[in-house]
């Protein structure tokens, strides 16, 4: 059994209410050592909340925050996390080496461990070609990477990304992902949140769902997947998609240029009674349904 | 801020914090450096108005060349001290740079150590063209202690000061905070009597002239280069200190809520 010194992060019955609005309501949530848990949720759903709570930018209502066992304002606990938030307005004057190098230097009171170097922070967060340029001049791309760099100053055990790759070209996201997989090798816990749910289904452990402030569901990626029991059929077939549409344990088919796509709860049932009517049927292919329609489907649930 | 206060000293002790303090000083300074839009009229301002009030219109009057190089001196520090406080943290306060440095591990202190001992090399800049301009052109002649005296006066100001402004800078929005700081420094100049000696206003703006911080500093100042004031020195340091130590204590209140 895993001792409870492994959770670097938790949130035990919290809520937070923001005038009218209930942002959180009575979440529980682990983080673990060296684990990647993904926050997923539209927008609203509570998952910046839940961050500004485990990073005390907030305190709970009710129920309660720590990192590491300390309250989250504690210096000595915010040695060990870094962060990086959604609307951080960075400025605009000072030069991307500058600016790690700063952030570096808050890491050096803690003196059992030394931050990364300047150049290390860099190359990690793949902002080595910008170090002496303004951040001001940068594109949003590259300030989004910079601030991923800030975040990783430090040799922390725990990072907080809250959407860290909004705005990145498909390379800056791959080298982001490459990051993230080689701190968590070093032991380093993730929070994520993020709208790409790609990135939670290539990343993450965990994955914890977030609707109107509450977890609707929680576990590991193929378990999330599992709580959808539908599957999807591709194939090229001359049935009609209409009459499909009506068959039992059909829950929708569309036709997607000369491929018929149906979406079912007993792909069997529905797989037979194909071949059955078409024998000429090809190309068939059956999915799993992906982490998008579990995300859906259990959001649409909570609603 | 909340944070400051509610910190362990674990593991972490202050000398190795030294880096950060001095860094994050040398930024405050870069960033001063790079934003000349902010700098030079900043630095500017409280010397063109002694060369126009001080010099030109006074010309050939020593005493009020005299009066002026000593509140003008306080007038300097007014101005880095509100701005940098009251609307450079407003503004970082809002656009999320404070949180994420407060998320960071950043000293306590370092941030605002920063900024005052900006405010006070402002105040110090001001200070020498104030005093150099004093002496070419107002003929102001002081004994070497007394010069030395009132950049003390000048530069430590700043305290009470910045102070104020971070009572703005921790309450209002980015955007208001100009204008309250605007409501602030000029007005209370002049009713400091840092423009004009009090004794050529209404007798009424006279007697609630021990209300602003600025009036304190000016009677320190005159003070200190010889001339007629009001109380005692011991009394308007102890009520200065009195006020820093009330605004910082409203202003962490409001620093503590995060917003």
């Amino acid at each position: 059994m895993a001792m409870d010194t492994d959770v670097v992060a938790a949130l035990r019955g919290a809520s937070k209410r923001y005038g009218k609005l209930l942002a959180l309501d009575g979440v529980d949530l682990e983080v673990r050592h060296g684990q990647i848990l993904a926050l997923l949720g539209p927008n609203g759903a509570g998952k910046t909340t839940a961050i500004s709570l485990l990073l005390g930018l907030h305190d709970p209502d009710a129920g309660s925050a720590n990192l590491f066992g300390e309250q989250p304002r504690a210096l000595a606990a915010r040695c060990r996390i870094g962060a990086m938030l959604q609307t951080t307005a960075v400025p605009d004057t000072l030069q991307v080496g500058e600016l790690i190098a700063l952030f570096r230097s808050y890491y050096m009171s803690d003196s059992s461990r030394q931050p990364r170097t300047v150049f290390d922070t860099a190359q990690l967060a793949g902002v080595s070609d910008l170090l002496k340029r303004r951040y001001g001049k940068l594109s949003g791309g590259q300030q989004r990477r910079v601030q991923f760099a800030l975040a990783i100053a430090g040799r922390v055990e725990i990072l907080f990304l809250d959407e860290p790759t909004t705005g990145l070209d498909i390379e800056a996201r791959t080298t982001m992902w490459k990051t993230i997989r080689t701190l968590v090798a070093e032991g380093c816990a993730i929070v994520l949140t993020t709208h790409y749910l790609e990135e939670a289904e290539a990343l993450a452990d965990r994955v914890a769902v977030l609707a109107r402030g509450r977890i609707v569901a929680q576990g590991s990626v193929a378990q999330i997947r599992a709580r959808v029991g539908q599957r999807r059929i591709r194939c090229i077939t001359a049935v009609d998609v209409a009459a499909i549409a009506q068959w039992s344990h059909v829950r929708s088919a569309v036709r997607d240029g000369e491929r018929t796509e149906i979406v079912s709860d007993s792909t069997e049932a529905v797989v037979r009674r194909l071949l059955d009517q078409d024998a000429q049927l090809h190309e068939l292919e059956i999915q799993r349904a992906g982490l998008a329609e579990a995300f859906v489907e259990i959001t649409k649930e909570a609603a | 801020m909340n944070a400051i206060a509610e910190t362990r000293a674990i593991r972490v002790s202050g000398y190795r914090a030294l880096p950060a303090y001095l860094l994050e000083a040398r930024y405050e300074f870069l960033r001063l450096l790079r934003t000349p839009s902010f700098a030079v009229p900043t630095l500017s301002f409280p010397p063109l108005f002694f060369l126009l009030f001080g010099l030109l219109l006074n010309h050939g009057n020593a005493g009020a060349a005299h009066y002026l190089f000593a509140t003008y001196s306080v007038f300097g520090v007014m101005a880095p001290s509100l701005f940098g406080f009251g609307v450079a943290v407003a503004i970082e306060r809002e656009k999320g740079w404070l949180a994420l440095k407060r998320v960071a591990p950043m000293p306590p202190g370092a941030y605002l150590a920063a900024k005052l001992a900006m405010a006070m090399l402002c105040a110090a800049i001001i200070y020498l063209i104030l005093a150099a301009m004093a002496y070419a052109l107002g003929g102001v002649r002081l004994p070497a202690a007394q010069w030395l005296v009132l950049g003390t006066v000048a530069v430590g100001g700043a305290l009470p000061m910045c102070a104020l402004g971070l009572i703005i800078g921790s309450r209002a929005n980015a955007s208001a905070a100009p204008a309250f700081v605007n409501l602030i420094y000029l007005p209370m100049s002049f009713l400091s009597g840092l423009w004009m000696p009090l004794s050529m206003l209404p007798h009424f703006l006279q007697q609630v002239a021990p209300l602003w911080p600025a009036w304190h500093l000016g009677q320190l100042a005159l003070m200190t280069t010889g001339q007629a004031t009001t109380g005692s020195v011991a009394g308007h340091l102890l009520w200065l200190g009195a006020f820093t130590v009330i605004c910082f204590a409203i202003a962490r209140r409001g620093l503590a809520r995060a917003d």
